[in-house]
């Protein structure tokens, strides 16, 4: 089936099987490989994206469902230049250690503060509930979520890599 | 020995712009035309003979590309097994082969393999293949299988790979003259480690130059590429095995799967790419589980509380199959059985046993927290009996400060050590006092909580190769470029655990060199020279010592390059403070680009120097290393759900020497949420005729961020010499210290209802059925 998207800005025109999965289509067809697959029961959220502005988890859907629509992965959330405020929270906190659930993680992050933009640390947990991480035991991922909810209420400038890379992280803020 | 902040600061991760951009490369992110997915044909049942394998039937579908059975794979030439350490098993190590032939002994055991030029066709086509079973009786249970028939090895004529004594002591005059004596079956249960990216394999062969290349999702790439080199009949050096990314492994990508040979095996067969990407439902049923064992305790006690003596029997399910060191995880639980008590008479026997199930492996900890787990419950037990508190029962029974080095009684030398300096320090800072008072209080208002306490040791930094099958040892390159950029090559292989940070700390601070000059190279056999990997909390323990000995090489040369060209003695010239310069003259320093500059050109070096400024070294740990630490819970169980509410969680660490305090936090945070998976949610259930019930993560309870509690960490630093940076390792001693903490928090709440012990995980059922004394 050909079906139009537009994914990460760009118009794309793609010749799926109708079975093919969302994430699979991101992944194989597009090459878009900062998606990732971490399940098989829609359980991990590792596949997180953003469809119309929207969360959800790529492999739970078609990509003949996406027809028509807006999708953002990671690789169009922010960019080396201007890495957006949950991008460099992350960073800053520690919020990742293998990196295989961050895309998925950063991706419900922006959902919930769409949602919420000054959530509890309660309402952080609840909000990322969907998603797994086996590494950091979420405790840095909550201090990243709530740095950038602060960073975005208050409009804080947007930093790139090459800006941060040489600087040490702040302390964390204590729960 | 630093001169700038960044050894003990909270430098931001080198490895997070890929990361949190999407830009990394994880295995399945590698491309390659004309590339093949392969699906395999797992068994049903847990124990059967094949009376047929038919691949036919896929092999007819268009799309399909190739199809093996076990004895294809045999008749095309292969015919060998998976490699594995026998341990203390010796004869009774079962040929493992990469695709079941004439028999199979768990549920999800590979039978045959299907190439297609999609994945979707390439399972589909899986499900094709035709596969006859008879079936033969299953033992899952460890007891029952060690008892003796049904036989996992017919050939054996037991289940029972191996028994381990270990007497020391007088045990028997330390029960004969105990005041009491506690017992308790302490079963400590079946655990997956489930790494957010489960297996992944990508092999190419290049057969104009008879090379093989595979990427793979591994925590030891040099020990593949061994292994693979070996059963593929090819030289080493034609073997090239790339870690790329890798989405955690937590011990379980420490090992090598008979799904990964064959990869390689297909793509050099086929002479076309190979890929396979295991599902989450596989990587239940056949990527290595942790834990599994039966520990019956005996105590012997002193009215105030001294333990005297310790019988242990301790009786592991190793599962079907030898994988690459399942038979050598119980024995690191037989070395760590005192834990951080002085108790000096033992009787321990421990039985290994074969299973028809999924092999057991290292997980996070692997043998040790099973160690810490029955010893901490010991002293929970002793408290109760003698009615002193649980604190006072470990203070009573500590190695002291004065007494380390400390040879313990199952043969090992804790180097260093100050346990209740640690408690002490945990104590006040979770208010375990002020806890006891409220929990008296609250009790009366019909509250339940519990204040749980675990004072751990633990063995790592493996280790001296000494001790170690296959070595402890580990190698770093430090490449000083002619620009004076320093490329640091190590043969651990971090995946996540941040050493391309750590290791650019390390060497910026002694060589004097921007930390943005510096490029930590790992996981790449082609680029870096023989390591061992990233196994049993050693990336920087052992890896980083060899990068901080390739530094002190690279002063040396330095120092004396700067000699020659100030015709001084090297003993007037020092390498302080990034730079190189004259003893007491400030105004006579070079920096590293500067004496770099010279090693290249080479004209202005001293006769007998070769050119250039790198170095390789290995170290070669003359101990292992035993961190400790205090963990304090205190949880509340709802009386009318039973669900396990954690109202705080303290944690003590004593790691030694920290290079970035961010990153130890980290992982102390991932261990200790992986100890209350065990402690409260997970486990791996089979059920008597040996199929998989926990085969999804919908099935499988790994935690939420809803399920984890605020942290509180802090930290104790006792140096420990066994390395030149003064480290321990951190990676397992969360796991290994949380997991009793909480056990002993949620059964002390319990304790109105008479509860002295409970098996994990604390579910809210099996809590709220001993709330109603037992009966549900």
């Amino acid at each position: 089936m050909q079906i139009d998207l537009t994914v990460n800005g760009k118009a794309s025109s793609l010749d799926v099987e109708p079975r093919l999965l969302l994430v699979h289509a991101l992944r194989e067809n597009l090459n878009l490989t900062g998606t990732h697959v971490g399940c098989d029961t829609s359980s991990c959220g590792a596949c997180t994206v953003l469809l119309d502005g929207v969360s959800v988890k790529s492999c739970s859907m078609f990509a003949v469902q996406a027809a028509g629509s807006n999708v953002t992965t990671i690789e169009g959330v922010g960019s080396a230049e201007a890495l957006h405020p949950m991008q460099e929270a992350f960073w800053s906190s520690h919020g990742l250690q293998c990196g295989y659930c961050t895309a998925g993680m950063i991706i419900s992050s922006m959902d919930l503060l769409r949602r919420n933009p000054d959530p509890t640390d309660d309402e952080i947990r609840e909000g990322i509930e969907g998603n797994l991480c086996r590494c950091t035991g979420y405790h840095n991922i909550i201090v990243a979520v709530r740095a950038a909810a602060k960073a975005m209420r208050e409009k804080a400038p947007l930093h790139s890599v090459s800006e941060l890379l040489p600087a040490l992280s702040p302390q964390p803020v204590e729960v | 020995m630093a001169f700038t902040a960044l050894v003990g600061a909270r430098v931001r991760r080198r490895e997070d712009p890929r990361l949190i951009t999407g830009r990394a490369t994880y295995t399945d992110d590698v491309r390659q035309i004309g590339t093949l997915y392969c699906a395999f044909v797992r068994s049903v049942y847990a124990h059967a003979k094949l009376t047929s394998v038919d691949v036919k039937p896929a092999l007819s579908r268009p799309g399909v590309v190739a199809a093996y059975s076990g004895r294809d794979v045999q008749e095309k030439g292969f015919k060998g097994g998976l490699p594995f350490a026998p341990g203390p098993a010796g004869k009774n190590t079962p040929m493992h082969y990469l695709l079941a032939i004439d028999e199979v002994r768990f549920a999800g055991e590979p039978i045959a393999v299907v190439v297609a030029d999609s994945p979707y066709t390439a399972r589909d086509a899986a499900e094709a293949v035709e596969v006859s079973y008879d079936e033969l009786p299953v033992v899952v249970d460890v007891l029952k299988a060690a008892q003796g028939a049904p036989f996992v090895h017919e050939q054996f004529g037991t289940n029972v790979a191996y028994t381990m004594p270990l007497r020391a002591g007088d045990p028997d005059a330390a029960f004969r003259d105990a005041d009491f004596v506690v017992e308790e079956r302490i079963v400590n249960q079946r655990v997956a480690a489930v790494p957010m990216e489960g297996r992944v394999a990508f092999a190419h062969w290049d057969s104009g130059n008879g090379q093989l290349t595979m990427w793979v999702s591994t925590q030891i790439p040099h020990h593949v590429r061994t292994q693979l080199a070996r059963m593929l009949d090819l030289a080493e050096s034609r073997v090239r095995i790339i870690a790329p990314e890798v989405g955690g492994g937590f011990g379980a990508k420490a090992d090598i799967y008979a799904e990964e040979v064959l990869v390689a095996w297909l793509a050099k067969t086929l002479e076309r790419p190979v890929k396979f990407v295991e599902t989450r439902s596989e990587n239940f049923e056949a990527m290595s589980h942790g834990r599994d064992q039966v520990d019956d305790l005996q105590i012997a006690c002193l009215k105030d509380g001294t333990v005297t003596g310790l019988r242990l029997t301790i009786t592991a399910n190793l599962g079907a199959y030898l994988q690459w060191i399942t038979a050598v995880i119980p024995t690191l639980t037989v070395l760590m059985a005192t834990g951080c008590y002085n108790i000096k008479n033992l009787d321990i026997k421990c039985s290994a046993v074969f299973t028809n199930t999924m092999s057991t492996d290292a997980y996070r900890g692997a043998g040790r927290p099973e160690a810490t787990f029955f010893i901490e419950r010991a002293m929970d037990l002793v408290a109760l009996r003698t009615g002193l508190d649980p604190a006072e029962v470990r203070r009573k029974n500590f190695v002291g400060k004065a007494m380390f080095p400390y040879p313990t009684a199952t043969g090992l030398m804790y180097d260093s050590g100050d346990y209740e300096t640690t408690m002490d320090k945990a104590l006040a800072e979770s208010d375990y006092a002020g806890w006891r008072k409220k929990q008296a209080e609250w009790r009366k208002q019909g509250r339940y909580i519990g204040i749980g306490l675990s004072t751990y040791v633990e063995i790592c930094g493996m280790g001296p190769s000494k001790a170690l099958p296959g070595g402890g040892w580990d190698s770093a390159t430090v490449r000083v470029e002619p620009s004076g950029a320093v490329t640091v090559m190590t043969g651990v292989s971090p995946h996540g655990q941040g050493q391309e940070t750590t290791f650019a700390q390390i060497v910026a601070d002694e060589l004097g060199v921007g930390i943005d000059r510096i490029n930590v190279m790992h996981g790449d056999t082609d680029k870096v020279q023989y390591g061992l990997g990233t196994y049993g909390s050693r990336g920087t323990a052992v890896g980083g010592a060899a990068v901080m000995l390739a530094i002190q090489t690279i002063q040396e040369k330095s120092v004396k390059i700067a000699a020659h060209l100030w015709e001084a003695s090297p003993l007037d010239v020092e390498f302080r403070e990034g730079k190189v310069g004259i003893k007491g003259d400030p105004g006579k320093r070079m920096t590293l680009s500067e004496v770099a500059a010279i090693a290249y050109a080479g004209a202005q070096l001293p006769d007998d120097m070769e050119p250039g400024l790198d170095a390789t070294r290995r170290f070669e740990p003359s101990n292992f290393l035993f961190p400790f630490g205090t963990h304090v819970c205190i949880a509340e169980v709802d009386a009318k759900t039973g669900e396990v509410k954690i109202l705080r969680f303290v944690a003590v660490d004593d790691c030694g020497r920290l290079i970035n305090p961010m990153l130890v936090e980290g992982q102390i945070h991932g261990g200790i949420a992986q100890g209350l998976a065990q402690a409260l949610y997970e486990e791996v259930v089979y059920d008597e005729g040996g199929r998989l019930l926990t085969g999804s993560l919908m099935d499988y309870a790994v935690p939420r961020a809803e399920n984890m509690p605020h942290l509180e960490l802090s930290h104790t630093v006792t140096p420990t010499t066994v390395n030149p940076l003064g480290v321990k390792g951190v990676g397992e001693a969360g796991t290994i210290g949380s997991t009793p903490a909480i056990a002993a928090a949620v059964i002390d709440a319990l304790a109105p209802f008479g509860v002295k012990h409970l098996d994990m995980p604390l579910r809210p059922e099996k809590l709220w059925a001993a709330m109603q004394g037992g009966k549900a």
